[in-house]
């Protein structure tokens, strides 16, 4: 019985993760009906504590808590006490006090969610914590994989370019992706790779290029602007050169290729507008069963374990 | 009332000259007889030492009292006692506190407030640079002259080569002065919080790698063989700087190296659940890192087992992980954790360990001459640590004397423990206890 959710390692396995997404699929059947809610999880409270700026993240989860008849409350730091200089302890002591069920939260420092785990009698989820883990983000990117080759995903082939070494998303990606049998390259310049992978289930390459023909799926990292001034790659110009998927570089990949990338996409660096809008793209069905899938996270920490209805 | 006469009764003695069954007799604070079977006078205080081990008090060059100015965390009174308890005798405490330790009158008010408490000597060790910045020499001379001899910026490196010359230079005038490094290229660190290692890339805790430590530790070699000054590298972390200053000692370099009992101890393993507790400066390494460490511990290659006892209050610690500042209690329980985990499976013998917790820090800074680490000898002055090297505790961060408790070793079981000190002929912990 899954405590928290802050790390994939919490799913408990291939078989753990398989069956939030059997979950999710439920949930996206309840997204389709014409009022798109469900009483699960009436009566229950679930706290936004985002200390770092998120749109897409931060609305995925309210959506998802409302349509589970949840009730929310955001705590974020530009309108919070925060800026009076108060503890993250005194913080989630606070909410704690308000007898709240669950707290996603979002933080610039890794494990700052397992530190609010231990003070708070609520579940804890991480919704990105400093470089570390985005486990919600790598369930919604595994689902959505899986509604296109699934059921199965042993033996699928995924590039994962960019920034991996500063990437929560990567982290959290690579956890489950190898969990669900997929084979995983890394790919990008060295400085961007993380500085030791003992341990990891991974191929590495700097050589886009090269892995481009054999690969069923290339995952796009967002390149973070505030990375160039610490001498990690020379330009943008030279980084879109090598690691950009461009529309001809895309061309050299199987016809049933798929491309992802968590957003918000740099547009003409990471991935080319034209490669974004392809066919190809998942980008915004990712967004869309972001939604399901953290639907299936609060109800499976929160919910009676009864039907959804 | 006592009349002067301190009898340490039924045990054995350890110091560098080697170990014996005898007891101790102190009078007037110093070493008065050593030998079998002595007989208290009328009115002596008399020390159970059966099955005990008397030492001379240990000595922890690298210690964190953080008076003048965080006070909340640690005063030269709770770090005191909290040094008595771990069989210390003296201590020398590192300049980083607010105002630094750059200037004779914050030598001379740490000075008196040691003296005020007189639970151990507390030697203050000056900056090399004025205010810690790495720019403009402190007042070396002034500050040598109210008796510092240990000159370091430790909580940060001295990066700029220019001004780590020039100190080496200008220090070589004052005899026994040597220049201690905090060993971290700054910039090879930057925005790090722990070892960059396969536990940081895991963990996605931006690193601080070992490579920071070596390449200074390189170059300082170099300049001091240049400049004939003296070099000491504070709290060594890995195997890479062992080589370096094993190569240097066989050179001819002036050079000594401590570790702290956590480094010879934990791996950057223990950052895995995000514990602030496990977080310092240099950060805790790889096991390739700790063997080489014990190797060169037990090779002479490392000369003393400092502990860099930093305090921290508990609000301060009790953050995220990349919140929290750098360091940990130590004090308090090196002997014990050297005891455990060294001496116990063998790695040390019992002398070897008490020699780098003792006399050979002792030597490394000066404290030889005054009276600390030994020898246990007649006419010596009394700074003696009784060790009982059967009893068993439990570590509790909240009943350790320090008034922070940010210990890594919480909830550890130790064998062995200080049952009493004596600072200059008078029991600073008696069975166990402070006496005041």
């Amino acid at each position: 019985m899954m405590q928290h959710l802050l790390s994939v390692d919490d799913l408990g396995g291939r078989a753990g993760i398989e069956s939030m997404l059997d979950l999710t699929d439920s949930f996206l059947e309840v997204m389709q009906r014409d009022i798109p809610k469900v009483p699960a999880l009436r009566g229950k409270t679930v706290v936004s504590l985002f200390y770092e700026d998120s749109t897409r993240t931060r609305l995925s989860f309210e959506t998802a808590a409302k349509r589970l008849s949840a009730d929310t409350m955001t705590f974020s730091v530009s309108n919070s006490s925060v800026n009076k200089g108060e503890s993250l302890l005194d913080t989630v002591q606070t909410i704690d006090a308000m007898g709240v069920d669950a707290i996603v939260v979002r933080h610039a420092a890794a494990g700052a969610p397992h530190r609010v785990a231990s003070w708070s009698s609520a579940r804890v989820i991480n919704a990105g914590d400093g470089c570390h883990e985005h486990p919600t983000q790598a369930l919604l990117d595994a689902f959505t994989l899986r509604r296109h080759r699934g059921p199965s995903l042993d033996g699928c082939r995924i590039a994962i370019v960019g920034d991996v070494r500063h990437s929560r998303v990567a982290r959290s990606n690579v956890k489950a992706f190898h969990a669900l049998g997929c084979e995983l390259t890394l790919v990008g310049p060295p400085t961007l790779m993380p500085e030791r992978l003992d341990g990891w289930p991974v191929a590495v390459t700097s050589d886009l290029d090269h892995v481009l023909p054999d690969v069923d799926v290339v995952y796009l990292l967002r390149i973070q602007r505030e990375r160039l001034g610490q001498a990690l790659f020379p330009t943008l110009r030279e980084y879109a050169a090598r690691w950009g998927l461009s529309a001809e570089r895309a061309a050299r990949c199987k016809p049933d290729t798929l491309v992802m990338h968590p957003g918000p996409m740099n547009r003409g660096i990471e991935i080319s507008g034209e490669v974004a809008d392809s066919t190809r793209s998942l980008v915004t069905e990712q967004v869309g069963n972001g939604v399901a899938v953290r639907m299936a996270v609060l109800w499976a920490l929160l919910g009676s374990g009864g039907p959804i209805v | 009332m006592s009349n002067g006469e301190v009898l340490i009764q039924g045990g054995r003695v350890l110091d560098a000259t080697g170990e014996r069954a005898a007891d101790v007799r102190v009078v007037d604070g110093a070493i008065a007889e050593v030998g079998p079977a002595l007989a208290p006078t009328t009115g002596a205080t008399v020390l159970d030492a059966e099955g005990c081990v008397t030492t001379p008090g240990l000595v922890d060059i690298q210690v964190h009292f953080r008076e003048p100015g965080r006070e909340d965390s640690e005063t030269i009174e709770t770090g005191s006692r909290a040094a008595a308890l771990g069989g210390c005798t003296a201590v020398v405490c590192m300049p980083n506190t607010d105002p630094p330790i750059d200037d004779a009158a914050v030598v001379q008010s740490v000075l008196d407030r040691a003296r005020a408490v007189g639970l151990c000597d507390v030697r203050p060790a000056g900056c090399i640079t004025k205010g810690r910045l790495g720019e403009e020499l402190a007042p070396l001379g002034e500050l040598y002259d109210l008796g510092v001899r240990v000159f370091t910026d430790d909580g940060d490196c001295v990066a700029d080569a220019l001004v780590m010359r020039h100190a080496f230079e200008y220090a070589a005038m004052l005899p026994g002065a040597l220049l201690a490094q905090h060993a971290e290229d700054p910039a090879l660190v930057r925005g790090g919080h722990m070892h960059e290692g396969a536990w940081s890339a895991r963990l996605g805790i931006p690193g601080r790698p070992a490579v920071a430590e070596s390449t200074i530790v390189a170059r300082d070699l170099q300049l001091a063989k240049r400049t004939g000054g003296r070099y000491h590298v504070l709290h060594l972390s890995c195997a890479a700087s062992a080589a370096l200053v094993r190569a240097a000692k066989a050179d001819g370099v002036r050079v000594t190296a401590e570790c702290t009992p956590q480094h010879l101890v934990l791996t950057d393993e223990a950052c895995a659940h995000f514990d602030p507790a496990f977080k310092m400066n240099p950060p805790l390494r790889e096991q390739a890192d700790v063997d080489a460490l014990r190797t060169a511990l037990v090779d002479g290659t490392i000369d003393a087992i400092a502990t860099d006892h930093a305090p921290h209050t508990h609000e301060s610690k009790d953050v995220p992980f990349e919140d929290a500042p750098p360091g940990m209690l130590g004090v308090e329980t090196a002997l014990a954790v050297v005891l455990t985990t060294l001496v116990e499976p063998g790695i040390l013998t019992l002398a070897q360990a008490i020699g780098a917790l003792s006399w050979r820090p002792a030597r490394v800074v000066g404290l030889d001459a005054v009276g600390h680490g030994g020898p246990i000898a007649a006419g010596s002055p009394a700074n003696l640590c009784v060790i009982d090297p059967a009893q068993t505790w439990s570590v509790d961060g909240a009943r350790l004397a320090s008034k922070s408790r940010n210990t890594p070793w919480d909830g550890w079981k130790l064998t062995g423990k200080v049952r009493h000190t004596i600072y200059r002929g008078l029991p600073t912990v008696r069975d166990n206890e402070p006496t005041r």
